[in-house]
């Protein structure tokens, strides 16, 4: 899923300096999973706008909603008529929800709520890790089920590079060595022979490279 | 001989080969290359510039190098991935073979944490394995990665480091088999200062062969 987290309040305060009714959104799809987002993280982050504008003496109206998703057009239908009642909405979606916001009401501005961090696991309870940067070509056949491009610091194709010490990726002693787990599971799996191959230079056009992406499917067109 | 490197002429001749590292200087003056190149000038057969090594910014290594040729000094050129995508990389091996630099050195390069600008984004584009057949397929095949023909193929002896004492210790065999498959002709290994790793390492060298295929350059520091 995607995974976010909260901006701090002193951010989301300055954006909606100036204004005196704001609705919050949140989204119940990967957010609410990853508590950053959801129904409940909306009632958290209006009470905290609340208190912080009551303490400022600058008191705010605010509407708190939560949508069933906000990257489909459906759900954003059902803010139609609500959002015009207020100067600003604050949404606490992914970056993907905040712009179809945006792009679906273009009069009123919309600020992020949330930073919106990267595609990931729940680790544990609390604990969200990165595991894929979208590059659209998928290579984990060749890696063991251990994506290098996301989990290497450098994104590195062809093996670890001098920095990895004890299983750990010199950038930062919490994060695991990518290369270190593609090599354990490819020796777990008996396949280490796939290591002695030459990943050849990328296509990154696939990737964020290309510019945005796109994909029709027009067996699935209406 | 596949350059007119000094360099790979001792080292094909089978001769004791000693090489040095100069780091340039954080700023625009070449005298400071100029005396380190004369201090150690008669005692090495070539010297290494460092390609803002620790993710410092420095004078260039390929101007660096220029400045070295100057005092008739074979410079091995260090490229790292890290701040450069394929096109420049490309286009700065041909500059650096039209101004008479004879050996390159292929690296990764370190993570752009460790340096002065941490903020920054990195490229990694192409990994130093990758960069070994680049500058090997402009050679020996006369071509571009994008397939078109060069007008004046550049004539590079080519080189890869080596880092015994990272891990995993199984694989780091296993990369310089690839980086040898690649197309590197020398290997300059990091600083010894385990030497039972490295005679560990160097027995996994012998049982592949690879000493037989690759000149391998021990690293010391005082």
């Amino acid at each position: 899923m995607i995974i976010g987290s909260g901006k701090p309040i002193k951010d989301i305060l300055a954006m909606i300096e100036g204004c005196t009714k704001i609705l919050i959104i949140g989204c119940r799809g990967c957010v609410t999973v990853c508590s950053a987002g959801g129904e409940k993280e909306v009632g958290i982050l209006a009470s905290a706008l609340t208190m912080a504008r009551q303490q400022e003496g600058k008191p705010i109206e605010i509407k708190e909603m939560t949508l069933e998703r906000q990257c489909d057009p459906e759900y954003l239908e059902q803010i139609r008529g609500v959002v015009d009642e207020y100067g600003a909405v604050v949404s606490i979606a992914c970056g993907a929800g905040v712009q179809f916001v945006a792009e679906k009401y273009r009069k009123i501005p919309v600020f992020p709520g949330i930073n919106t961090n990267f595609i990931g696991v729940t680790e544990e309870q609390g604990v969200w890790t990165e595991r894929c940067q979208a590059c659209g070509d998928c290579k984990l056949h060749l890696t063991g089920g251990i994506c290098p491009i996301a989990r290497c610091s450098k994104s590195l194709l062809n093996g670890p590079c001098g920095g990895s010490a004890n299983g750990k990726c010199e950038v930062n002693p919490e994060v695991l060595c990518g290369w270190q787990l593609i090599y354990d599971r490819l020796k777990e799996l008996g396949r280490l022979d796939l290591l002695e191959v030459i990943i050849p230079i990328n296509d990154w056009s696939t990737s964020r490279d290309g510019g945005p992406r796109k994909i029709v499917r027009e067996d699935l067109k209406l | 001989m596949t350059s007119d490197s000094r360099l790979e002429k001792i080292l094909e001749r089978g001769e004791f080969t000693v090489t040095s590292e100069c780091g340039p200087p954080r700023g625009a003056d070449p005298e400071v290359i100029r005396k380190k190149g004369e201090l150690i000038k008669a005692a090495v057969d070539a010297i290494n510039i460092t390609d803002n090594q620790t993710s410092v910014v420095r004078m260039s290594s390929f101007s660096s190098c220029v400045i070295l040729k100057q005092l008739g000094i074979d410079p091995v050129l260090q490229m790292v991935t890290r701040d450069r995508n394929r096109i420049a990389l490309q286009s700065d091996l041909l500059g650096a073979s039209a101004l008479g630099i004879n050996n390159v050195l292929c690296l990764s390069g370190d993570h752009q944490k460790f340096g002065d600008h941490p903020t920054a984004k990195n490229v990694y584009d192409i990994d130093s394995i990758q960069l070994i057949q680049t500058v090997k397929r402009m050679r020996d095949e006369g071509k571009f990665l994008g397939g078109d023909e060069l007008k004046g193929v550049p004539r590079f002896f080519i080189g890869a480091s080596a880092n015994p004492f990272a891990d995993p210790f199984e694989f780091r065999v296993v990369r310089l088999a690839k980086k040898v498959a690649a197309g590197a002709q020398f290997i300059q290994t990091q600083c010894i200062f385990n030497l039972d790793r490295f005679r560990r390492w160097m027995e996994q060298v012998r049982d592949r062969g690879l000493h037989e295929k690759v000149h391998i350059l021990g690293g010391v520091t005082p």
